[in-house]
């Protein structure tokens, strides 16, 4: 599903952010990335959105060499993997379903599929009686299930997590980490990558441990082990 | 880009005009102002141009005022000399008495002015027709060396100098529009910035989500379209009235001559109206295209 081969990635010249990184991950695995900050889980994740490209060795999502991927055919290698933030990034002027639905617009969708999706996401995300209220109207909680809806509007086959419980406080983290478990029960491979020891106990996943750019961990059902 | 993503990229440009009014609106002014500029040239360097080729199609022909008191017999010797010049297909002579009377005829009804003359104050000619029109200027030079003679009146002086001086409206008018053309650009592309700063967060989520870049885009080009548009069409309003009454001036109150030779409102707006709107529109793509290029990155 996702592979990493020697994946290294260095920012002007002398600043390593990860080394050598060999990874394989299945469909629908669901995996934590741990580990301080500064060790290079935001370029781990840039790495796979594209944003960034690695210094060495090749990325293969779905068995496609993302590093050969042309700048055109970005945007649709996006609509596979998609992402979640600690932050939301809601449009405020537009309503819930209206949030949701612009995933599906800007990928030209059509009306009749936007009318049958939007509705069923809402749903899974427990959010069907909000679909009307505006994001100021909603609770932190239900704003990052607003997210997810949007995320997983499109059926993208990955789902990455960049600290999506940071703003929230741990009962209502625990309803997002529900949510995220039930999309990975629907065969959605989940990169989480996050600080919360607790959740990651817990929840007894596969956890990959990243210090000073190098992978120290990885583990299947492995625990956070670090300090706050 | 689907054919129902059009109505959302117009709405988007719109939006985008709307919401951002005050920029939207000096764009538009700079664009129609550049054009109605670029409509005074147009139709000043038409007009004389048209002016000027009348000229030369009506005179292919040189006139030579003669000295008042010559001989008969020079006169004839002119007459041959002027025949043997290369160039010049055949002579005819007027005499003063013939030249009142074709005064007379020009004139019009004004004719009977000239009955009040005592004496006819109008010399021999000869009318010299020149076989072809561009060796007009070496036949002149040729006549100009004869004896007895006043004046030669020679219509490719006027004609050249007409020519001369729609050139340099040209010149002097079409660097004056690339200049505002620039300016124009300049202040498109900074509305365009300021409806991608508004829409900077929309535009980071379309990314991850995996919009195309050109569905980033198109509402940018749009916008920047519209704007030179409307500019245009305003543009276009403006010289057509002004070019109407002007027109009417010249036709009915000014010199009926004239007339004849001035390029109709109708035929001049056909050009200018389409000239405008690919400048304009023009104009504005490329505005936006340049803030695209600086602020999106994509």
């Amino acid at each position: 599903m996702i592979q990493f081969q020697n994946v290294t990635k260095t920012y002007n010249k002398d600043v390593q952010a990860l080394t050598d990184i060999n990874l394989k991950v299945e469909k629908g695995e669901f995996i934590f990335l741990v580990g301080p900050s500064g060790a290079g889980k935001s370029t781990f994740i840039k790495l796979l959105l594209k944003e960034e490209e690695p210094t060495n060795g090749n990325i293969i999502v779905e068995g496609k060499d993302t590093t050969k991927i042309s700048r055109r055919k970005v945007p649709f290698y996006r609509r596979s993997i998609s992402v979640i933030f600690q932050d939301f990034r809601l449009l405020p002027n537009k309503t819930v379903y209206e949030n949701v639905a612009f995933a599906m617009e800007i990928i030209e969708a059509s009306s009749k599929e936007i009318r049958r999706q939007v509705p069923m996401v809402l749903s899974m995300v427990g959010l069907s009686d909000k679909a009307r209220k505006y994001p100021h109207e909603l609770s932190g909680g239900e704003r990052q299930r607003v997210s997810i809806a949007r995320a997983i509007v499109n059926n993208p086959s990955v789902l990455i997590a960049d600290e999506p419980t940071g703003n929230l406080d741990p009962e209502t983290a625990w309803e997002i980490m529900k949510v995220l478990k039930s999309i990975s029960r629907r065969g959605t491979t989940i990169i989480m990558a996050t600080h919360a020891k607790d959740i990651v106990n817990e929840m007894e996943q596969r956890v990959i441990a990243l210090e000073k750019g190098r992978i120290v961990r990885d583990e299947q059902r492995g625990g956070y082990e670090y300090e706050n | 880009m689907k054919i129902k993503t059009f109505p959302y990229m117009i709405k988007q440009g719109l939006t985008g005009i709307w919401r951002n009014r005050g920029m939207s609106l000096a764009s538009i002014t700079t664009v129609s102002a550049t054009l109605m500029i670029l409509g005074l040239i147009i139709t000043l360097v038409l007009n004389i141009n048209g002016i000027a080729y009348m000229l030369q199609s009506q005179f292919d022909t040189v006139q030579l005022y003669l000295e008042e008191d010559i001989a008969h017999e020079e006169i004839t010797d002119i007459g041959k000399e002027i025949g043997a010049i290369d160039g010049v297909s055949y002579v005819e002579f007027e005499t003063k008495e013939e030249a009142l009377d074709n005064l007379k005829e020009q004139w019009g009804d004004q004719g009977y002015l000239l009955d009040t003359l005592e004496d006819n104050p109008l010399p021999d000619s000869y009318i010299v027709h020149v076989e072809n029109i561009e060796t007009a200027d070496s036949v002149v030079d040729e006549l100009r060396k004869l004896d007895g003679i006043d004046e030669i009146k020679y219509y490719q002086d006027i004609i050249d100098n007409l020519l001369r001086i729609a050139g340099f409206v040209r010149t002097i008018g079409f660097a004056l529009i690339m200049i505002l053309i620039l300016i124009a650009m300049f202040i498109i592309s900074n509305t365009i910035k300021i409806t991608l700063n508004a829409r900077r967060q929309e535009i980071t989520i379309m990314k991850y989500v995996g919009a195309t870049n050109w569905f980033i885009r198109w509402p940018f080009v749009i916008e920047g379209m519209l704007l030179g548009f409307i500019g245009a069409l305003i543009a276009s309003g403006v010289v057509y009235f002004a070019y109407q009454s002007v027109f009417d001036i010249i036709t009915t109150r000014l010199y009926v001559l004239f007339s004849g030779y001035m390029v109709t409102t109708q035929d001049m707006m056909t050009n200018v109206t389409i000239i405008f709107l690919i400048i304009g529109c023009g104009v504005g793509i490329l505005g936006s295209i340049i803030s695209l290029r600086k602020h999106l990155k994509v």
